[in-house]
C-alpha cells in the first residue's frame, strides 16, 4: 500500500508577542491509502495542530510532510484541494445560502464552469447530500440549521470534494448518537467503495474502538502509542495520558469499553513518558 | 433547467426568472433616473426631447428638429456627464462595497474602511492647497495633466496609496487576517485624516473648497473624468465578477476558503487591490460621497441573496440610479452636496430595513 500522510520529524509551534508555544516536537506518522486512523489525545495535545499541518494551512517549523508521495511545499491549494477535503472543528454558515449551495461550494477545486455547474457538479452534490444523510436538508437556509444539522452538512461539503483524504477534527461533535453511527458507517463504506483515507480527531475512546481500525495517541507532542484500538486503549495507558483512572467492561456479545472509574473525578496527574510507551 | 414535472433539481444555480426580475427592474430604474436626472433642473426639459437628443447625437437616430441649440448644449456638455459619472460612481462604490463586505468578513465594511477615502482626502486636499502655498508653481487649479486636474490625480494617487501603505503593513507571511487589515486601515485613516485637518487649519480661502471636496460633489465631472474612470470601473467590474466563486468562498472564512483551493492571502489582496482602484477612481472624480458603498450591497443582498454571481451585477445597477437620483435630489434642493442627500435618504430607509429584517444585522456576522 502507497502512503497517503507520511510525516517525518514534524515540529509546529505557535509564537505571540510573549512566548513560543512548542506543539508538536518530532512526531512521526505513516498513514497507507484506504486506512482509517483516529486521532486522540487530551486537549492540547495537537490533535487540530496536526490535521491543519496536514491540510497544508500551517507553517512548519521542521521535519517533513508529504501527500501522496509529494513534499507538502510543492502542492499548490487547488491542486491539494481536489485530493484532500477538510472538516473543521467549527464553522459557522454564511446567512442567506440554501443548504444545497453550500455544499456545493465543496465542488469549488473541481469547477470546470466559468459561471455555472457542471452535471458532475450536480450529481456529486446529490451523492455527498446522501451519504452524510443530509437530503432531506438540501432545500434548507444555511443559518437555520441545528448544531447536528449543520455538522452534516459540513460533512456533505468535504464530501462534495470527492477527496481520497479525508481529516475530520470532532466530526461526531452536535451529532445524536443514531447520527454519530451513521457518519461513522458511511465513512466505512466509502472507504471499501474508493478506498477514502481518513484521519479523524475523535474524543469518544468507546466511539473510537468500536469503529476504527487503527488509532494513534498524541502527547508531549509526538505519537506516544500506535495500533490497534484492543492494545492501544487499556486502561494503564488511558490513565497515564489522560489522567483519568478507567475501568474495562464487556457487553453480553464480548464488546469491550471503557468506563470512567467512580472516583475518577479526582483527577490524578498524568505520568506520561513518551520514551517509555513509544513503539 | 428541466422542463416538464421532473422534481426542481438540487443544483440549480441563482434562480435565473430572479435575476431577470431584479436586473430589469434595475435597468429600468437606471433609465427612468438617466431621463429624469437630464430632464430636470433649472431648465427643464421634456422627456421626449432628451431621448430625442440622446438618440440623435448618440446613436445617429431621428433628428433633433425643433430642439434648441441650448437644450443640446444643456443636455450634452452639463447633465449627461454628470449623470454618467453618478452611475459610474454609484456603481463603481457598490461593487467596492460588496467586495469589502465579503473580503473583511465584516457588515460595516465600505469602500472606504482600510484606507482609500482617508488617502483620497488628503490627496486631493494637498491639490487643492499646493497652488495657494506656492503660487510660484505652475500647478494651479487651471493646470491639468491629460485634461485631468492636479486634484483627481493627488485624490487617486492619495487613495492606492493608502490601501498599499495598510496591505505593506498588515501582511504577515502571505497571510492577511481580516481584523490587522481593519484596525491598521483605522490606524492609517486617523493618521491621514489629522493631516487633512492640519492642511484644512491652515487652508484659509481654499477652505470651502476642500469642504466641499469631502462632501463629494458631481457637478464638476465633464467629458474627460468620463473616459478615464469609465474604463477601470467596467475593467474592475468584470475582473470582479470571474471572481464571484472565490467572493463566495471567502464568506466561509479563511481556513475553510483554503480548504476549498483557494490562495486566500493572494486573493484577498488582488479582491483588495481591484476594489480600492474603482473606489479611487470613483472618489478622484466625485470626492467622498459616503453611505452608497455600505447601504448598496445590503439592500441587494436582501432582495436576491448572497451569491456574488448576482449580487455584483446588482449592486453595480442599483448602485449606479440610487446615485444618479441622489444627486438630481441635490440639484433641486439648491446644489447641496451630494453625501449629504445619500446619507439623509438613505440613512433612515436603512434603519427601517435593519428593524424589519433581523437578516441585514446578522448577515455576514
Amino acid at each position: 500500500m502507497s502512503p497517503v500522510v507520511e510525516i517525518r520529524g514534524l515540529e509546529v509551534s505557535y509564537t505571540d508577542a510573549r512566548a513560543r508555544r512548542v506543539v508538536l516536537r518530532g512526531l512521526h506518522l505513516v498513514v497507507t491509502q484506504g486506512e482509517f486512523l483516529a486521532l486522540v489525545g487530551p486537549n492540547g495535545s495537537g490533535k487540530t495542530t496536526l490535521l491543519r499541518a496536514i491540510a497544508g494551512t500551517l507553517p512548519l517549523d521542521g521535519g517533513r510532510v508529504a501527500l501522496f508521495g509529494t513534499e507538502l511545499d510543492r502542492w499548490s491549494r487547488v491542486a491539494l484541494a481536489r485530493r484532500v477535503a477538510v472538516l473543521p472543528q467549527s464553522l459557522a454558515l454564511p446567512d442567506g445560502f440554501r443548504v444545497a449551495e453550500i455544499v456545493e461550494m465543496g465542488r469549488a477545486p473541481h469547477a470546470t464552469r466559468w459561471f455555472g455547474s457542471s452535471g458532475e457538479d450536480a450529481t456529486a452534490v446529490e451523492r455527498a447530500l446522501a451519504d452524510a444523510d443530509a437530503l432531506d436538508l438540501a432545500e434548507r437556509q444555511a443559518d437555520e440549521l441545528s448544531g447536528g444539522e449543520r455538522q452534516r452538512v459540513l460533512v456533505a461539503m468535504a464530501l462534495a470534494q470527492e477527496p481520497e483524504l479525508l481529516l475530520l477534527d470532532e466530526p461526531t461533535l452536535h451529532l445524536d448518537i443514531a447520527h454519530q453511527a451513521a457518519l461513522l458507517a458511511t465513512v466505512a463504506r466509502l472507504r471499501a467503495r474508493r478506498g477514502l483515507t481518513v484521519i479523524a480527531v475523535l474524543h469518544d475512546l468507546n466511539l473510537v474502538a468500536a469503529h476504527a481500525p487503527r488509532v494513534a495517541v498524541l502527547g508531549s507532542g509526538r505519537v506516544v502509542s500506535d495500533g490497534r484500538p484492543a492494545s492501544v486503549l487499556r486502561p494503564d495507558l488511558v490513565r497515564e495520558i489522560f489522567g483519568v483512572v478507567v475501568d474495562e467492561a464487556h457487553t453480553a456479545d464480548g464488546r469491550r469499553f471503557l468506563v470512567p472509574h467512580i472516583s475518577a473525578v479526582e483527577r490524578i496527574e498524568p505520568s506520561l513518558h513518551p520514551h517509555s510507551i513509544n513503539r | 433547467m428541466r422542463a416538464g414535472v421532473a422534481p426542481r433539481p438540487i443544483v440549480r444555480g441563482p434562480a435565473l426568472t430572479r435575476a431577470a426580475l431584479v436586473l430589469g427592474g434595475g435597468g429600468a430604474m437606471l433609465f427612468v433616473a438617466l431621463i429624469a436626472g437630464i430632464g430636470l433642473g433649472s431648465v427643464a426639459i421634456a422627456p421626449d426631447d432628451v431621448l430625442r437628443v440622446l438618440g440623435h447625437r448618440l446613436l445617429g437616430i431621428g433628428a433633433t428638429a425643433g430642439v434648441g441649440d441650448s437644450i443640446e448644449t444643456i443636455v450634452l456638455d452639463l447633465r449627461l456627464p454628470r449623470v454618467l459619472g453618478a452611475m459610474l460612481v454609484g456603481a463603481g462604490l457598490a461593487c467596492a462595497g460588496t467586495v469589502f463586505q465579503a473580503v473583511l468578513r465584516n457588515p460595516l465594511a465600505d469602500p472606504y474602511i482600510i484606507g482609500t477615502a482617508a488617502g483620497a482626502s488628503l490627496g486631493a486636499t494637498i491639490g487643492i492647497v499646493l497652488p495657494l502655498l506656492l503660487p510660484g508653481l505652475a500647478i494651479g487649479a487651471g493646470s491639468a495633466w491629460l485634461g485631468l486636474g492636479i486634484v483627481q490625480g493627488l485624490a487617486f494617487v492619495g487613495g492606492v496609496g493608502a490601501v498599499l501603505l495598510v496591505l505593506t503593513i498588515a501582511r504577515s507571511g502571505g497571510r492577511l487576517p481580516s481584523v490587522t487589515l481593519l484596525l491598521t486601515g483605522y490606524a492609517v485613516s486617523s493618521l491621514l485624516a489629522a493631516g487633512v485637518a492640519l492642511l484644512m487649519v491652515a487652508s484659509g480661502r481654499a477652505l470651502a473648497a476642500i469642504f466641499s471636496w469631502l462632501m463629494g460633489s458631481l457637478a464638476a465631472v465633464g467629458w474627460v473624468d468620463l473616459v478615464i474612470a469609465a474604463p477601470v470601473v467596467f475593467g474592475v467590474f468584470f475582473l470582479l465578477l470571474a471572481r464571484w466563486r472565490t467572493l463566495n468562498l471567502l464568506l466561509l472564512g479563511d481556513g475553510p476558503a483554503a480548504h476549498l483551493g483557494l490562495d486566500v492571502g493572494r486573493e484577498k489582496l488582488g479582491l483588495t487591490l481591484l476594489a480600492t482602484l474603482v473606489t479611487s477612481a470613483a472618489v478622484a472624480i466625485s470626492g467622498t460621497i459616503g453611505f452608497v458603498g455600505l447601504v448598496v450591497p445590503h439592500l441587494v443582498r436582501l432582495a436576491v441573496g448572497p451569491d456574488h454571481r448576482l449580487l455584483l451585477p446588482a449592486s453595480a445597477v442599483f448602485g449606479a440610479s440610487l446615485l444618479v437620483t441622489a444627486d438630481l435630489g441635490a440639484r433641486l434642493a439648491g446644489g447641496i452636496p451630494v453625501g449629504v442627500v445619500t446619507a439623509f435618504v438613505g440613512a433612515p430607509f436603512f434603519l427601517w430595513l435593519l428593524r424589519r429584517s433581523r437578516r441585514v444585522s446578522e448577515s455576514l456576522s
